[in-house]
């Protein structure tokens, strides 16, 4: 199911713990769903990415892009850091299951929240066009809040598509 | 030295018994008739499903012709359901079932649902058990029939089948039970108990997959969702499973004596040392389910702080064998509706890990993962944002 890389990644994890000396957190996702990823950053003068943690509550594949995209970010500059996107995460870790494509969304946006965080922190108030923290949960379509995916998943029922791989019995 | 494998996902499904695969090869390839046949053949056949059939039977106290034979239990509960429910249509049109069913019954009920029933879920409280009295509050004078599990495959909680029944039987209303996965782990006598219909599956308990049954009390009329050449008395036709049937009944017959030996009381043993092994070691973790009434085999928890999946593939590459009820595990980001029936809130629903034990674990395939286990929820609590939050 998972690539040699995301178990490797995921079963020996980069950068993995807090960051004592970061001068911008992201926080995204949502315990409801199941994922929730954790970014530490510490920026130097120079808006490059010194060091960076990370620590993520989540499956596999959350650890793995998490550890992924902490690696792809370290040493680059804040705006390539934010040049990288979710594809760049999966496709480093040699692919995701479908299933699992919203982990490496997930550490596009935590670090976006970081960054927006390092933002905020320095001019007090995030850049154009930057989410804060916190303010959306794409991971899971929305259907930790109800609405437009719950409904989608009602209609799924209605049509008796039953595509999930449930817990063996 | 190979490295020790532990397999605990026998509610999954279990290996199949030497003897009974031994029982089966013969008919694949030597009694290999068609059991309908009137020559040598078939007659071998036939008398080797009715033999199968007899030591099924014997295993739940029923008569040999109150055991339908089915393709597994999903197929078993679908005609159960489905059969009584077109059987009955014009006595009424409602079934009561509980929220912590399996997905053949759930789904069955629902798909029955949107096609002319109605039905009630009851609620279970926080231990999974389902309670009679609410049962009863929820029958109504078009209620035909009522499903409610033997025992849960998530958290191994035994529902009070015999006050459930004795409520159906008051009010008139069938009796179907999902028995798959108690049958053969616990004594179940279905001539004591006030079940009509009972679901059966040969591989949660050492025999092949692919084979279930569904026991029917005698007088119990159903429609059969396969029809055909009528075979199984006509409620499920289709060629015998002749090895697959022959499997099912060496199953059931050597279930039928470790029930009767006692050596169910060792599995009881090791099951209560893992749980209690894995409670003194690791911190802030539950037992889900009912900490008595549950299956000989069954343990499953929750551990705060982490998901589910990891510690199924930590586990795995330590050459152990779990499961879990996790959203990333399902494919959906939902943890198990099971789960969230007790009550049970999201992020711990999904830190749950599901061990289920064979006849044949032994004392140190437990130490094993009670060595194992802790560290790698340390392993990943120490990656969990959570977690040192509530240092």
């Amino acid at each position: 199911m998972y690539s040699e890389k995301v178990v490797d990644y995921f079963m020996n994890p980069r950068n993995a713990g807090k960051l004592e000396d970061a001068n911008a957190i992201g926080e995204v996702g949502n315990p409801k769903c199941g994922d929730v990823m954790k970014i530490y950053l510490k920026i130097n003068d120079k808006e490059i990415i010194e060091d960076i943690k990370f620590e993520t509550f989540g499956c596999a594949a959350a650890i793995a892009t998490s550890s992924m995209i902490t690696e792809m970010v370290k040493g680059k500059t804040i705006t390539e850091a934010l040049s990288i996107n979710n594809k760049d995460v999966a496709e480093a870790l040699g692919g995701l299951p479908p299933a699992k494509l919203h982990c490496s969304l997930l550490a596009q946006e935590g670090i976006e929240a970081a960054v927006a965080d390092y933002f905020i922190r320095k001019t007090g108030r995030a850049p154009e066009g930057f989410r804060p923290a916190h303010s959306t949960c794409t991971a899971c379509g929305g259907s930790c809040g109800g609405g437009a995916a719950v409904q989608a998943q009602e209609e799924e029922e209605e049509k008796f598509v039953s595509e999930d791989h449930r817990v063996a019995e | 030295m190979t490295p020790r494998k532990v397999y605990l996902d026998n509610s999954a499904t279990t290996q199949v018994d030497r003897k009974v695969l031994e029982a089966m090869l013969p008919y694949f390839s030597e009694e290999y008739g068609n059991p309908n046949s009137l020559h040598a053949w078939g007659r071998e056949a036939r008398k080797g499903v009715d033999n199968a059939r007899s030591q099924v039977a014997q295993l739940i106290g029923a008569e040999p012709k109150e055991v339908i034979f089915t393709g597994g239990g999903s197929e078993a509960d679908n005609l159960a359901i489905k059969g009584a429910a077109w059987a009955l249509k014009d006595k009424g049109k409602h079934i009561i079932t509980s929220s912590i069913e399996h997905h053949a019954l759930l789904d069955t009920v629902k798909w029955l649902g949107k096609n002319g029933y109605d039905y009630t879920v009851l609620p279970v409280d926080e231990t999974g058990m389902a309670d009679p009295k609410e049962l009863e509050a929820a029958i109504r004078p078009d209620t035909i029939l009522t499903s409610i599990m033997y025992a849960n495959n998530e958290i191994g909680t035994i529902e009070p089948v015999a006050e459930l029944g004795e409520v159906c039987r008051r009010h008139g209303v069938l009796f179907h039970t999902d028995g798959v996965q108690a049958t053969g782990h616990i004594k179940i006598d279905v001539k004591e108990l006030p079940i009509d219909m009972m679901t059966m599956a040969a591989h949660k308990m050492y025999g092949p997959k692919g084979v279930g049954a569904l026991y029917v009390r005698k007088g119990i009329k159903l429609i059969p969702v396969i029809h055909g050449g009528g075979q199984e008395f006509g409620v499920r036709s289709g060629t015998e499973n002749t090895p697959g049937l022959i499997g099912f009944g060496m199953a059931a017959e050597l279930a039928a004596n470790r029930l009767a030996s006692g050596e169910i009381d060792n599995e009881i043993r090791l099951r209560d040392r893992l749980i209690g092994g894995l409670t003194e070691r690791i911190p802030e973790i539950t037992l889900t389910g009912h900490r008595t009434k549950r299956l000989p085999y069954h343990a499953s928890i929750c551990v705060k702080y982490v998901e589910g999946e990891g510690m199924l593939l930590l586990m795995d590459a330590a050459g152990i064998g779990v499961s879990s009820g996790s959203a990333c595990t399902s494919g959906s980001l939902e943890p198990s509706y099971v789960l969230l029936a007790l009550g049970l809130d999201h992020p711990t629903a999904h830190g749950s890990v599901r061990m289920t034990l064979s006849k044949d674990t032994n004392d140190e395939d437990i130490d094993y993962v009670l060595e194992k286990f802790p560290p790698i929820v340390e392993k990943l609590r120490s990656l969990s944002p959570f977690y040192k939050k509530n240092q």
